[in-house]
């Protein structure tokens, strides 16, 4: 009996088994909090102002930012500067023929991109950009290799380059920001794709701790239940 | 019962067999009293089912099952129908769900040898079963257009193209196009929603009408109707399911919704193996991924699928591979006839059945996750291992089973 507890144990652990991908370079934990409701607001602008020209994020609409605390006025002064209802889907500026024309490829939509990649994922990649004269952009990517999109964050960040032998990024010209800063800026920006990949996560665990502490209570009656009817049986 | 009821049952009895049927598959039909915990997943298996069907339904309203629009009709649900998101996820972690209720039952079976004599038909109706759930799992994997969706289907589909012969026509004529395209996904939503439902339905039916024949078997591996009670004519051993086995499976039930709903608010992508990352990249029929993964209900046979690395008897090696996947599967439809034990349960089965069921087991484990892998050399070795182990326990079974030292087995059940 004890062999077959074990396998049981082993049967029900079996999905919680950490998974681990083949990633050959170390990605930087991002450093997010997902109830930060300002730094979700921060990234919201961020996104709209530096991501939504060429990707779209064309599954989540303007008014559902409801959600992280923006009132119907905020997101029309702070998210819409094309013109669009608040009820709107967040379309990209650009047209799909055109950007494949300047970019050899339509840059993918946003909306569900930190579930596909992962927080730390765009969180490492949006910081390790190099100027590469080899690449059709001038621009270069640690963990995305010849990756189409250039560094549009550069005058933020700054101008790096990969220093030959050790794999370094080394900083030839400061941008606006400071390191610190620029972390801060691209960690909201990642925090705010994270919530908008799953815009009712929060809501989600809140609603599954009663429906648990529901099923448990239920849990005791009927095993109650269970013993009071099972008490004849020997 | 008042008297207007019980003229209102005549009325219906008259008509139909109303309470004939309940008291030949509930209140009067008597099931072993020592069922153990592993006897929760049979009807957990129904619940599951029916959880499919509802959710389903509800996915169905919302669903595009077109090649440029189901990706995003599938956000559409997460995000602008009201609760869309839990009827998705309630529906996707019921897929894995219902695989890891139905592994569960048929280690069941394994263990206490539900499948011998009189019950191979029943175990043979339950194979049915599991078939047809795979073939649930592959349409509806298709149907969120994400790239795992795609190049999983086209690594599927690419196993009738490995037949010889007839392979490529007919991987054309199952997809309806040179490739996997939106008429695969159309003719596979309607698999998914109509074909394949109804064909589960109507079997589980059958497997229970079957099940009601025979009788259940129970931990000990007895025939409760045996030893049946000269006054009464009714088993020893045996209670009428309803209401012991209904209150008893309720609180099983209770005990499932609390680690179904734990996973559906809580973790519903489980680390990738439920809803793998890949899949919410919208499909690209012109970029492969990297790696391809199937869900891991099915990675055990995938592995077995790839350890085949060789050409052999002028027969290419994925052919083989193809071949030896299927039957991975279908091997279990035999056992009923594999195992010579004179014994059915594993209480009163000798050491080597343990031991082959205990490596069978480990080797359903590491097949899978070596599933979720890209191969390597190391990896492709240890599959070849354990796929021979794995065949080892089926094809060897009629010899271990038979010099193996059993227990006696008691006339009455115990605990």
């Amino acid at each position: 009996m004890r062999m077959i507890k074990f396998l049981l144990l082993a049967i029900l652990l079996a999905p919680f088994v950490a998974h681990s991908s083949g990633q050959e370079v170390k990605l930087d934990k991002a450093p997010i909090d997902r109830a930060d409701k300002e730094s979700l607001q921060r990234g919201a602008k961020g996104f709209v102002e530096y991501c939504l020209t060429c990707h779209g994020a064309n599954f989540m609409r303007f008014n559902r930012h409801h959600d992280i605390g923006m009132s119907e006025d905020d997101i029309r002064a702070d998210l819409i500067h094309t013109g669009q209802k608040t009820g709107d889907l967040m379309e990209a500026a650009m047209r799909k023929k055109e950007a494949e024309g300047w970019f050899g490829v339509v840059p993918p939509d946003l909306s569900v991109i930190a579930r596909a990649r992962g927080a730390d994922w765009l969180y490492t990649y949006l910081r390790t950009f190099y100027q590469d004269t080899s690449t059709y952009s001038g621009w270069n990517n640690l963990i995305f290799d010849k990756v189409a999109m250039p560094h549009v964050l550069h005058h933020l960040q700054g101008w790096q380059v990969l220093e030959p032998g050790t794999g370094n990024l080394v900083q030839t010209k400061p941008g606006t920001m400071t390191k610190e800063e620029y972390d801060r800026f691209v960690a909201d920006l990642v925090n705010y794709m994270v919530y908008l990949g799953e815009p009712h996560a929060p809501y989600r665990r809140e609603l599954g701790i009663t429906v648990l502490l529901f099923l448990f209570g239920m849990l005791g009656l009927t095993y109650l239940l269970k013993k009071e009817y099972w008490r004849d049986i020997h | 019962m008042s008297k207007q009821q019980n003229s209102m049952m005549e009325w219906i009895d008259k008509r139909f067999p109303l309470t004939i049927t309940w008291k030949a598959h509930l209140s009067e039909y008597y099931a072993p009293k020592n069922f153990n915990f592993w006897y929760y997943f049979g009807s957990l298996a129904l619940l599951v089912l029916v959880n499919q069907l509802l959710t389903g339904i509800f996915l169905t309203m919302n669903y595009k099952p077109d090649a440029g629009m189901a990706f995003a009709s599938v956000e559409y649900i997460m995000r602008d129908v009201d609760f869309g998101w839990l009827i998705r996820y309630m529906h996707s972690t019921g897929a894995s769900m219902f695989f890891v209720v139905v592994y569960l039952h048929m280690f069941r079976g394994m263990m206490y040898g539900s499948y011998r004599k009189p019950r191979e038909l029943l175990w043979l109706i339950g194979m049915a079963i599991f078939f047809v759930l795979m073939s649930m799992a592959f349409t509806g994997y298709i149907l969120p257009w994400g790239q795992m969706s795609y190049w999983g289907a086209q690594v599927i589909v690419s196993m009738f193209g490995a037949i010889p012969v007839i392979g490529d026509t007919l991987s054309n004529w199952i997809l309806g196009d040179f490739m996997l395209s939106d008429a695969a996904l159309n003719r596979f939503f309607a698999y998914h929603v109509v074909t394949l439902p109804v064909l589960i339905v109507v079997l589980v039916f059958v497997h229970i009408i079957a099940l009601h024949e025979t009788g259940s078997n129970n931990p000990d591996g007895i025939e409760i109707k045996a030893n049946k009670d000269p006054h009464t004519g009714l088993p020893v051993d045996g209670i009428p399911f309803h209401p012991y086995y209904t209150v008893k499976d309720i609180f099983g039930v209770v005990g499932f919704l609390i680690v179904f709903c734990g996973i559906i608010f809580f973790a519903p992508e489980m680390g990738g193996y439920f809803l793998e990352d890949n899949n919410f990249i919208p499909a690209n029929p012109l970029h492969t991924p990297d790696h391809i993964a199937p869900v891991w209900y099915f990675t055990p046979y995938y592995s077995m699928l790839r350890a085949v690395t060789v050409n052999f008897l002028g027969v290419d090696a994925k052919l083989w591979g193809v071949i030896l996947m299927a039957a991975s599967v279908v091997i279990f439809c035999f056992l009923p006839w594999l195992d010579r034990s004179p014994v059915k349960s594993i209480r009163y089965k000798g050491p080597y059945f343990k031991f082959a069921l205990t490596l069978f087991v480990i080797s359903f484990f590491v097949l899978g996750w070596l599933g979720t892998k890209s191969p390597t050399p190391l990896y492709t070795l240890l599959a070849q291992i354990f796929t021979v182990i794995y065949f080892a326990f089926f094809l060897l079974m009629p010899w271990y089973s038979k010099i193996d030292k059993t227990k006696p087995e008691p006339k009455n059940v115990t605990k």
